[in-house]
């Protein structure tokens, strides 16, 4: 355990399991190591476990430093001593998703049969397969129940999956900016992404690793069309507009005229550094194979029956990825078992990527939430 | 939330309230009334609240809330998920108050309803001799911003739980002054000096 410079207790884990996993796919994975994050301390009674579930491109890294890019993590605005997931408080822990490219078994790893990266090799993995991972890691901690599973996104799907999947392990369950089955428009986006990939000639049918090459510009421009569908048009406008980026004219040619094609350039050449090209197809088809109504006879509520997990769906008005209306359809079906659920839809004009930011309303509604379970399941 | 801070017609719907019961109040508003059953009676309590800053604190005050609105989100719940279901002041501003108390008592073994009396004294004197929609202290609203586009007497509210077969086992009617009257049928006094109603409905 280290000490962060805000006294922020930390670990830095990984485990190596050595019971296989069985997929969805119905393949095994024999070996697989799950790589995690925690954050503050577990109490004696082990009942203060927050479980953050991270969405397509996040890993482990929530509250700390990102160990490539140096960028502070990913919602260390919410997660903290002293703020609305407070690491005072709580058992912080963050997995890195099963088919994941830091540190959490996935394609860049070394297959064990063949002794070189799996690559294409790696078997599909679900939303329910990146669940059970996180299940048996907790196994292996010693904890049996979380006190709240919470995510956005893909991070969402997971929660989702968890309060199905496990309904006597979660006490509470937040829901931000998700579905409960992937849409066609985003699964859409998503082939645009793996296209792009899988057109790079350095991909080299998934073997770039192999090849000591890396296709770079396929996953950037995945990243770029990705990342306009995390911002909205008023987003964008504002930031943007039609600038121009460092010239008074236009060249007349294909250069990054303007400043909105130099930061989505700028998004895609950094990202490359971070992210696995072969994750990124694994990853983007278990979302896309979401579909948690699917697999209870085609209705959502079949789900969740009998749950006494207490659950906040969040969804923002400007976010067209996962809008209002495919969150609300989650409350409906919690509303059908009569489960104990709160909805807030925050109004925010940043888009899907509102979650990550600092909207005070959002704050305000999770603190209230994480209060009020705090207090029924007899937290301090 | 104290004892002695909840509002007079929120009082008298806690009060037909068993402790320990299954409650989805539609239309929280301050979140008050539900607060009041989950912290002082124990009520396993749920809410429903239009507007999203409504919603948010509420939840923010550790309830449970969902944004939603009484014509088309009650659909979700099955059938008597609730021992009870609270309407309060909010069926006059519903598109369809016929189905939604339909709904009510669908969702819920009892439904506690309250209506502002659209035929207290005070209503028909400003109707009468003013000409104009009136302005009392229940009904505060000029006609062109009040939310309420189905105002009801409390005699009309009556007939309507008559036409649905709607059995009233409560009703407490009050006066301006405060002071409350027990009744159960149509009563012409009740009907002319109540500001406001609150009936506790079962089905027939």
């Amino acid at each position: 355990m280290q000490q962060g410079e805000s006294g922020l207790a930390v670990v830095d884990g990984r485990v190596e399991m050595d019971a296989p996993l069985r997929l969805d796919s119905g393949a095994q994975l024999e070996r697989y190591t799950v790589a995690y994050q925690t954050y503050g301390r577990l109490n004696a009674a082990r009942s203060n476990v927050v479980l953050v579930c991270h969405a397509l491109t996040g890993d482990q890294y929530v509250a700390t430093p990102h160990p490539i890019t140096g960028k502070p993590g990913w919602w260390h605005e919410m997660i903290g001593p002293g703020l609305t997931i407070d690491t005072d408080r709580y058992h912080v822990i963050c997995a890195n998703v099963l088919g994941g490219c830091m540190g959490t078994t996935g394609p860049k790893e070394i297959n064990p049969r063949s002794g070189r990266p799996y690559g294409l090799a790696f078997p599909v993995i679900t939303i329910g397969d990146m669940v059970r991972a996180q299940a048996a890691l907790l196994d292996h901690l010693g904890i049996n129940n979380v006190f709240c599973v919470i995510g956005g996104s893909m991070g969402a799907m997971q929660v989702l999956q968890w309060a199905a999947a496990y309904p006597k392990r979660v006490f509470s369950a937040v829901f931000i900016a998700g579905a409960a089955r992937h849409s066609a428009q985003n699964i859409a986006f998503h082939e645009v992404g793996r296209q792009a990939i899988m057109a790079d000639p350095n991909w080299r049918h998934g073997n770039y690793l192999d090849h000591d090459t890396r296709p770079v510009a396929g996953l950037a421009v995945a990243r770029m069309a990705a990342h306009i569908t995390y911002l909205s048009e008023t987003a964008l406008h504002r930031k943007f507009g039609r600038n121009l980026q460092d010239r008074t004219n236009v060249t007349f040619g294909f250069d990054a005229d303007f400043q909105v094609e130099s930061y989505l350039r700028h998004q895609g050449s950094t990202f490359v550094d971070r992210f696995d090209a072969n994750s990124y197809l694994y990853i983007t088809r278990a979302m896309d194979y979401f579909d948690l109504a699917a697999e209870h006879g085609g209705q959502l509520a079949n789900a969740f029956r009998g749950t006494t997990t207490r659950f906040c769906v969040v969804s923002f008005t400007s976010d067209w990825l996962f809008p209002t209306r495919e969150n609300r359809e989650v409350v409906r079906a919690l509303n059908g078992v009569a489960a104990d659920v709160s909805f807030v839809e925050i109004e925010s004009d940043k888009g899907h990527d509102a979650f990550l930011l600092d909207e005070p309303e959002f704050d305000r509604t999770l603190r209230g939430f994480f209060k009020g379970a705090a207090a029924l399941r007899g937290l301090p | 939330m104290s004892e002695t801070a909840l509002r007079g017609d929120l009082r008298l719907i806690a009060d037909m309230i068993a402790s320990g019961s299954r409650v989805l109040d539609v239309g929280i508003g301050d979140g008050a009334l539900l607060k009041h059953l989950v912290r002082a009676k124990g009520v396993d309590g749920r809410g429903i609240e239009l507007s999203p800053s409504g919603v948010a604190a509420g939840v923010a005050q550790g309830l449970s809330v969902i944004q939603g609105d009484a014509d088309t989100d009650l659909e979700a719940y099955p059938d008597l998920a609730f021992d009870y279901v609270v309407l309060s002041q909010t069926l006059p501003a519903v598109r369809r108050p016929r189905e939604v108390l339909l709904e009510l008592l669908r969702i819920g073994r009892r439904a506690i309803v309250s209506i502002p009396n659209f035929g207290h004294w005070r209503v028909r004197l400003a109707l009468l001799f003013g000409g104009r929609m009136p302005m009392t202290p229940i009904f505060d609203r000029p006609w062109h911003e009040t939310p309420i586009i189905h105002p009801c007497t409390i005699a009309d509210f009556l007939g309507l739980c008559d036409d649905l077969s709607i059995r009233v086992e409560r009703g407490v009617a009050m006066r301006q002054s405060g002071a409350a009257d027990a009744f159960l049928a149509h009563d012409p006094w009740v009907n002319l000096f109540s500001e406001q109603a609150v009936f506790l409905l079962a089905r027939n």
